[in-house]
């Protein structure tokens, strides 16, 4: 039998709505992953140590605040740092679409915006996970 | 995909990525990574396991990160399994013990790992005494296993742990009653959370004349369980948790009562992992065969008990393992 896929979902900075995260952990629940939720008010540093203790397969970063591209720099400098490329970064929230193409630009690799069907997410991580294969 | 034997050395030095990685093969179960946990099983040993268990919502969680605060003042390596229950329906799982625990995410000297139950049963992961194993080599002194909110039989904790906390909270009272029977036998140390509310003092006192009635029939003279109130809020009764985890360790390591519980363990894991194996044998032959037989019994062309025996010796026939001519 396959394993189940895991997600890690974090809220980083002081961002302290997630109403939406919450229903995207649900969703991805429902869809029979494992999912773990950091809570609110983390760090780059936090999360990224959190994905790779919990060996997550996705590392989802929901943001309504406008830091984008503060974070998502910093979660990248912190996952290479610890060689772990392999790890499938998406964001999802709301964001300008300009900043959409600056943090596809630094490797997330999806964006799931707030108009987004829950069948949908499901389907990308689903995709993005049999892409990296086996690890 | 790095081979499982190669992370065996990189866990054993403390490296995170590799305890991750390893930990999520121990989940998978694959036979590929047997040796390497084989080696692992080898080596672990050291770590003093404690188990805390408790009802939904009794404070566990909290309990464990500032458990985890104290045993790192102490200079000790602090790891944690906490295992939170899958849907059945969907099989999915939210793990949320993280959040309490999140001022010690950046302490390179704890290392936390959120578990689904997956259909285990008895509030334990089936992979969750691997990890323990896996975080043992790693150079954790203390391995607290934080099991699922446990009802009243959910018992398996006990026969793993080397300590074994279990939790209520106060405002249960009538609850205690009705759980005599259940977990609040299995407690090696009783806690009592949010010391802070008023009818703290009640639950403590229920928990300790249970304790005084089971005194005249008890198990081990070596060891009287104690009934500590916590508060986590006010940050009061940790320095009395302490010493009796550390007196209890002591109990655990040096005397006759914790040698037999040491192979009650071994004994344990030994039962549980071929009950694993069976079933897993089971459930892939089971898949090729049961619908016919499902067939019969729907017809009435059948018993129960016939069918699952035909049922069980097609199964467990060796043409359905893995890698048998087809």
């Amino acid at each position: 039998m396959s394993q189940p896929i895991r997600v890690l979902l974090a809220k980083v900075g002081l961002d302290g709505h997630d109403r939406g995260v919450k229903v995207v952990a649900r969703t991805l629940r429902d869809a029979g992953m494992d999912v773990i939720y950091s809570g609110l008010h983390r760090t780059p540093e936090e999360v990224v140590t959190a994905a790779i203790q919990e060996d997550v397969d996705v590392l989802g970063v929901s943001l309504l605040s406008g830091v984008q591209l503060t974070v998502f720099p910093k979660i990248f400098k912190l996952l290479s740092e610890q060689q772990a490329d392999d790890l499938i970064v998406i964001a999802g929230g709301v964001m300008p679409d300009e900043d959409v193409v600056a943090i596809k630009e630094l490797g997330v690799r999806e964006v799931l915006l707030q108009d987004t069907p829950p069948e949908v997410i499901v389907s990308t991580l689903r995709r993005l996970v049999a892409e990296r294969g086996e690890r | 995909m790095t081979p499982s034997s190669d992370l065996v050395e990189r866990v054993a030095a403390g490296a995170v990525p590799a305890i991750g990685r390893m930990i999520s093969r121990a989940e998978a179960g694959s036979p590929e990574a047997r040796p390497a946990l084989a080696e692992i099983y080898r080596r672990a040993g050291r770590a003093h396991i404690v188990g805390l268990t408790g009802v939904p919502g009794s404070g566990k969680s909290t309990l464990v990160a500032t458990l985890t605060a104290h045993l790192r003042r102490a200079g000790q390596k602090v790891g944690v399994v906490a295992i939170d229950p899958s849907s059945p329906y969907s099989g999915g799982a939210i793990l949320g013990d993280r959040i309490r625990m999140a001022d010690h995410v950046c302490d390179a000297g704890v290392y936390i790992r959120s578990m689904a139950t997956r259909g285990a049963m008895g509030g334990m992961a089936r992979a969750a005494l691997d990890a323990v194993d896996i975080l043992d080599v790693a150079g954790f002194d203390t391995v607290i296993i934080e099991t699922v909110g446990v009802g009243q039989d959910e018992v398996e904790i006990a026969r793993a742990s080397h300590t074994t906390i279990v939790v209520s909270a106060p405002g249960l009272g009538d609850e205690i009653q009705a759980i005599k029977a259940g977990i609040l036998e299995i407690a090696d140390i009783h806690l009592v959370s949010k010391c802070d509310r008023s009818d703290a003092n009640r639950t403590l006192t229920d928990l300790k004349q249970m304790l005084t009635l089971g005194a005249l029939t008890a198990r081990h003279a070596e060891w009287r369980i104690p009934v500590i109130g916590l508060s986590a809020y006010r940050g009061e009764g940790f320095e009395t948790l302490m010493a009796a985890i550390e007196n209890h360790r002591r109990v655990a390591l040096e005397t006759e009562t914790g040698a037999q519980r040491r192979h009650a363990i071994a004994r344990f894991r030994l039962e549980k992992t071929a009950e694993n194996l069976l079933v897993e044998r089971f459930t892939r032959g089971a898949r090729q065969v049961v619908e016919p037989l499902a067939d019969r019994l729907s017809a009435r062309a059948g018993d129960p008990y016939g069918l699952a025996t035909e049922l069980l010796e097609q199964a467990l026939a060796p043409q359905h393992e893995p890698g048998a001519p087809t």
